[in-house]
Order: structure tokens, then sequence, then C-alpha cells
């Protein structure tokens, strides 16, 4: 598996660290109402067989965070992108 | 050895038809009538392997049965891997269960329990699990004995090296806490270490070796065995194993309540359901529609050319997740990390070969030169926590054994023995009482590593 950086072009595995999916969203606030949102963010996951959006962060290159839309069982990659934090800071 | 023989020989039921000896067609009718029941196999012995030798080995009967799905159960199990295997076994030995079935979709021992490294063990430190891997190495040591089937339990120990002052601290911390627990450990000086295991590199000085936990009563076994020998036991108990048999679906009824299976040889009823997929556990809960606190990795193995004898303990090194031991075969055997990605897929990737590779050679630089024969990796139920699932699920009738991470081999006894436990008396036994779901939202993580909620640094 070869993950393409947007800014860095196609590099091999060993400069990439993994966060894991990104479709869990942070809650906005601490309120205690807000508790089992953030056990599901913190712990509960979709973890399918097949196709999931995921962060991994070029560590040992740029260091930008990607959104990485990747088979979890042929390990095909559909796409990388910065993140919307990414895209920011780089304009 | 001899004696437990003899103890064997002397609880065989001489059926009638003693001339079996003369008439090798009878011999499969040659059955054990267990103590707890009708639980029918043809038992190995030194006698029946006798009586076999002169028939040709021709009459040997099968080991389990490969029946029909009926509509029916009382508890189906969902994996034919260790665990599930075990759990049916316990189900029908400790409490009568035995209207049960396995449902496996490819063959029986084809996933991790096939796929694993072998380590047995029960050096962990917090006392949410030291009494619960303690009571499965107790299980290892008459596991052969139970099963009637040679699972070949060696306990040659398990040596963990340390190689900073902070790291000894700790190894004592463990040590001691084992021992508090009934669990056996020694803390062996450098010198000890290097006459134990001859060929470690005493002079790295990267990573210099300062002495190690040794669990004398440690060891490994015989994967296939394990799950052979439980499909075995339970199947004498008329415990059903269906092969080739993939679950597609949970049937529950208008309150929720689980009330039967899907599968790919048609809808079978039960009104207990227990989980025990592992790497695939997010995959089949979903069809519940349960979301677990556990993310699918790959953890790859591998296997050298065979040597002369080299290495008779498992031995650990300190610094990245490398260990070896030799297997009857003479073949080096090395586990490693994961690889780190969410990943369903049973192959690996390079790097991770690599970074194996080079722990080996800080470990044990004499063996450079010995080349790899295969490689392969299975798929992790890596847990937020690094710690198993042995618990009931907010689905009434659903029971779940999960989250074993790369430890579940050495808990594959204890794991069945209380998942029946829970699944009969829908209550959970002291030994797994840990071991729930809600324990995050509870706030009570079984943090084993200390890393937290992130699977892939466990
Ligand atoms: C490379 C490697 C090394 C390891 N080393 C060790 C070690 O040294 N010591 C140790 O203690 N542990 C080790 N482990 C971990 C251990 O192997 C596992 O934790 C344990 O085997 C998991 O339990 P199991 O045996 O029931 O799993 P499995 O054998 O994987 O059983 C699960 C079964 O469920 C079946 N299944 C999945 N989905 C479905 C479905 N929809 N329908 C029907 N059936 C389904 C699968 O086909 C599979 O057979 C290692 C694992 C690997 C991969
Ligand atoms: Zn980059």
């Amino acid at each position: 598996m070869r993950i393409k950086c947007p800014v860095c072009g196609e590099r091999p595995l060993e400069e990439y660290a993994y966060r894991g999916d990104a479709k869990v969203q942070r809650p906005r606030t601490h309120a205690p109402d807000q508790a089992n949102a953030w056990h599901d963010y913190v712990y509960l996951r979709d973890n399918p067989k097949g196709r999931q959006k995921e962060h991994w962060r070029h560590s040992g290159g740029c260091g930008a965070w990607l959104v990485v839309d990747r088979d979890t069982y042929t390990h095909e990659i559909f796409s990388v992108r910065l993140t919307k934090a990414a895209r920011r800071r780089a304009k | 050895m001899f004696s437990s023989l003899l103890h064997q020989v002397k609880k065989f039921q001489w059926p009638l038809n003693q001339l079996s000896l003369i008439n090798p067609n009878a011999i499969v009718r040659c059955v054990r009538q267990d103590k707890c029941g009708d639980r029918r196999f043809m038992k190995y012995s030194a006698l029946n392997l006798l009586r076999q030798a002169m028939g040709g080995h021709k009459d040997w009967p099968r080991a389990w049965r490969d029946p029909e799905p009926k509509d029916a159960y009382d508890v189906i199990i969902v994996g034919g891997g260790g665990h599930g295997l075990a759990t049916a076994y316990y189900l029908a030995k400790n409490h009568g269960i035995r209207n049960v079935a396995v449902v496996e979709k490819g063959w029986l021992g084809g996933g991790n329990v096939g796929r694993n490294t072998t380590i047995v063990r029960s050096n962990y430190l917090l006392p949410e699990e030291l009494p619960f891997y303690e009571w499965s190495l107790k299980l290892w040591e008459g596991l052969s004995q139970d099963l009637n089937f040679n699972v070949m339990f060696s306990q040659r120990g398990v040596l963990n090296l340390v190689h900073s002052d902070a790291e000894v601290d700790a190894a004592v911390r463990r040590g001691n806490a084992m021992i508090m627990h009934g669990a056996d450990a020694e803390f062996l000086s450098r010198d000890e270490c290097v006459k134990m295991v001859p060929g470690i590199d005493d002079k790295n000085s990267r990573f210099p070796v300062y002495g190690g936990l040794l669990q004398p009563r440690a060891g490994n076994a015989r994967h296939d065995a394990v799950a052979w020998g439980y499909a075995r036991g339970a199947d004498g108990y008329g415990v059903d194993l269906l092969q080739n048999c993939e679950v597609t679906g949970i049937t529950r009824d208008r309150q929720g309540r689980v009330v039967g299976i899907e599968t790919t040889r048609g809808k079978i009823r039960a009104n207990k359901v227990g989980l025990a997929a592992a790497g695939h556990s997010g995959h089949v809960a979903a069809m519940a529609g349960l979301r677990l606190p556990i993310e699918s990795h790959k953890l790859q193995a591998f296997v050298t050319e065979g040597l002369k004898p080299l290495v008779d303990t498992v031995v650990t090194f300190g610094h990245g997740h490398f260990y070896l031991s030799q297997s009857d075969k003479g073949g080096l055997v090395f586990g490693a990390s994961l690889d780190g990605y969410n990943s369903y897929a049973q192959r690996g990737n390079l790097p991770t070969v690599e970074a194996t590779i080079e722990a080996a050679m800080h470990l044990m630089p004499s063996i450079g030169r010995v080349r790899l024969l295969r490689h392969w990796a299975g798929v992790m139920d890596m847990s937020m926590d690094g710690s198993p699932f042995i618990c009931k699920t907010p689905i009434d009738g659903l029971y779940l054994n999960a989250g074993w991470c790369y430890g579940g081999f050495k808990a594959t006894p204890a794991s069945g023995w209380c998942f029946a436990h829970t699944i009969a008396n829908d209550e959970p036994h002291a030994y797994n009482a840990h071991y729930t779901l809600d324990r995050f939202a509870r706030g009570y993580a079984v943090d084993t590593k200390g890393v937290g909620a992130q699977p892939n640094l466990h």
C-alpha cells in the first residue's frame, strides 16, 4: 500500500501515521447531556469491511493531515485529500 | 504420563463386543461412555491405537459429524474458532446445554486460532485481568486430559527481556502482581538470561539486556489441535458443528429480542445467540445494529526454515513488539506489531516485515542468515482499551465474546468457560465480570498498556 499525498506525491507507508475513522465527530460542548455523544465519539466505531474515510498524517513528509478514502478489505485507495484545516492553512 | 495412561485405560468401559479385536468393523461402535452422560466418540488411547493398528488404521471414525442444520437450537454460537468451539464444549460439559450449534463461515480453525503464534501465558498486571488469565493457564494445564486430545501444551516458559532500569522496576512490579494472584514469576539477571537463551545479543549497546521476567509455567501449544480438540469434544456431547455456513443476519422479534439467525444454509432459530467471530465481531454485531468499541486490524507472523534446536523457551524483545520461539519442526516463529491501520485483509505489508526483521537482528544477530519460509496475517478485533468483552449486550438474547486483540489464543479455555457461564446463567462469572461493553461509559476501562482509546497502539 502506498499513499499519494496531495502535497508530496506517492510515498511509502512508513512515512504516514494512522489516526482512524474520519467520520466520527467531536461533540461541540462538554455539557452534561453530551456524555453519550462523547462516549460514542471516543469509543464506538462502524469498523466497516469495505470503504471507509480515515485520517492519516504525512508525519514523515510535509506533516499534513489527510482524509484517505480506502477499502479496508482490498486496500484500494479511491481518493486522498487534505483535511479542511490543512486546506485552510495552505491558503 | 504412564500413570495417566493407566488411569485412562481404567476409565475405559469395555464394550460388549470385545471381539472387535478380531473384527475391525465392529471397532467403530466401541464408544466411551462418559460419567456425565452420553458423550460418544472413540477414545484416543494407547489401547485403541493398538487395536486400530491391527486393523490397518482403516476404522478410525471421523472426529466429528458434518450434520445438516436443524430448524432450532437452544443456543447458537457464531464463529468456529477456538473461542466459539470452547464455548460450545463448556456449555455442554459444565451446564448440560447440548442442543447447541456452532456456525462457521469457512472451516473449523481457519481463522485466528490457526494463524497465531501460540504463546500461552498469564503474565498480566491488572487485578481485572490476572485472575482470568491465570484460570485460563490452569485450564491449559489439564486440557489434553480433559479433551482426550493432545494439544501439545509445552510449558517451556516465557522470558520478557528488559533493557533499562525503569523497565526492571516495571517487570518486578508485574512479577509481584502475578505472584500475589497465584501465578508464577521469577526475575532473571542479565547473566541468567544469557545462559537461558545463548543466542541473545548481550553486547547490544542500544538495547542492552538488563534482565528478564520469566514465567516458567507459560509456553505454547499446537493451535490446530486446540480447535480440533474442542470441536471433537463438543461434537461428542451432541453439539452440531455447521461449517461453510456464513451468518448473514440476526433475526429479532417485535420487542427486539433475538430469535435466530439467517445463514447461507438457511434460517435457524434460537433464543440465545453468542457472537465469537474475533476479527469480524464488528461486522457480525452490525447485523443486530450494534456498534462496538472495536477496530479490526491485521497482525502478521513469520516462520523460518527448520533449524537444529536453538531456543527452548519463548523470548520477547522489550523494544518494539517482537518475540521468538522454536516450533517442534525446528522453524523459528516470530511475532510482531500490528500493521497499524484498519484492515480485513489477511495479508500484511512490507514495512512491518522490515521492522520485525530489524528487531530480530537486535535480539539475536546470529539468525541473520536464516531464511524466512512463510509469513501471513490474521484480522484482530482490537478493542479500545486492549481488553476483551465476554458479556451480555443491550440486545436481549445476544451475547458477545470479542476484543481479543493479539492475545486471545492463551485465553481460549477460560474465554469459552466464562462465555458458557454467562450464556447459561445470564450473568457473568467473577473472572469475566469486568469485561463488559459498558465499562467505558462507566469509567472502568481495563487499559492494559495505558495508551488510551487508540487500538493500533495496544
Ligand atoms: C499472527 C497472529 C499471532 C497471534 N499470536 C498470539 C499468541 O501468541 N498468543 C495469543 O494468546 N494470541 C495470539 N493471537 C490472537 C489469537 O489468535 C486470537 O485472539 C484468537 O484466536 C481469537 O479467537 P478465535 O480463535 O475464536 O478466533 P478465530 O479463529 O478467528 O474464530 C472466529 C471465527 O468466526 C468466523 N466468522 C466470522 N464471521 C462469520 C460469519 N458472518 N458467520 C460465520 N462465521 C464467521 C471466522 O471464519 C472464524 O473462523 C495471534 C493472532 C494472530 C493473527
Ligand atoms: Zn505530504
